[in-house]
């Protein structure tokens, strides 16, 4: 039987791998990737503890944790198309202004 | 044979992570990204959660990162030479020393909890599938219905944001 820790601590440096990429990089889209990471290392942890403790609320929340990804990531794009075609700029750190 | 299947899903869907991040050329992080969904996938099979297997498989894997790609072939989004903001390497030292820190604590934690009443015989008996989608239409079937309109409302958002303007320039702004 593998420990609840083990899904636990994967969970975590997933989690971390997708908030360093947020911090670092520069790339709208990565930085969208970055956070479906993190989303993922939520839904590891979720599944896990539904596993571990018999019951079904882990992973009701896991699938209700999809579905917003799946909003977040068309909102998301669409504002990055929005900003590319506007040609305002094609990295995160060039938006730096709320009024243009 | 368990701790080998685990061990191959979580040391691959590290890597991945690492790539999906690390990588220059945004299509390969993409990529990465797709191998990551699965081997996530993976995981859910060996906790049990077969549902969530082919849910993550159909809409990750094949809607939302199908979305991602479109949007960066269609983007045509260079390669840049400087694809890290100037400053990462603080970044990167704050995240590596919160990451050593609370793994360690993780270790280290006894994980308790009350049992609930979903054991892997109860669910079996009439199959995965069949558990959730009980569970999901008598005691969340309010926060299903709100993640229905949510989505609605994400739909619409999309659309007005993405549609190509007309009219006279910068009428829509």
């Amino acid at each position: 039987m593998i420990p609840l820790s083990a899904y636990v601590g994967l969970s975590f440096i997933l989690f971390m791998t997708g908030l360093l990429g947020v911090l670092i990089r520069r790339n709208f889209i990565i930085v969208l990737m970055s956070v479906e990471i993190m989303l993922n290392a939520a839904n590891i942890n979720l599944v896990a503890f539904s596993h571990y403790l018999s019951s079904m609320a882990g992973q009701m929340a896991a699938l209700f944790v999809i579905a917003i990804a799946a909003g977040e990531a068309a909102v998301g794009l669409a504002i990055i198309i929005v900003v590319f075609r506007g040609k305002i700029a094609t990295n995160v750190d060039q938006i730096n202004l709320l009024k243009w | 044979m368990l701790y080998l299947l685990f061990g191959y899903f979580a040391i691959v869907s590290i890597l991945s992570g690492i790539f999906t991040i690390a990588l220059k050329n945004p299509v390969h992080c993409g990529l990465s990204l797709l191998s990551l969904l699965l081997h996530v996938a993976g995981l859910f099979v060996l906790l049990n959660a077969e549902f969530l297997f082919a849910v993550q498989i159909i809409v990750y894997a094949g809607a939302i990162l199908v979305l991602y790609l479109f949007v960066l072939m269609l983007l045509n989004l260079k390669t840049e030479e400087q694809y890290l903001h100037k400053k990462y390497p603080f970044f990167l030292f704050a995240g590596v020393a919160i990451l050593g820190e609370l793994l360690i604590l993780v270790f280290q934690t006894p994980y308790g909890g009350a049992i609930g009443t979903a054991t892997p015989e109860v669910v079996l008996q009439t199959g995965p599938s069949h558990a959730v989608g009980i569970t999901m239409f008598s005691d969340y079937l309010l926060l299903f219905e709100i993640v229905g309109v949510f989505l609605l409302g994400a739909i619409i958002g999309a659309i007005v944001l993405a549609k190509t303007p007309t009219g006279p320039a910068g009428a829509d702004r």
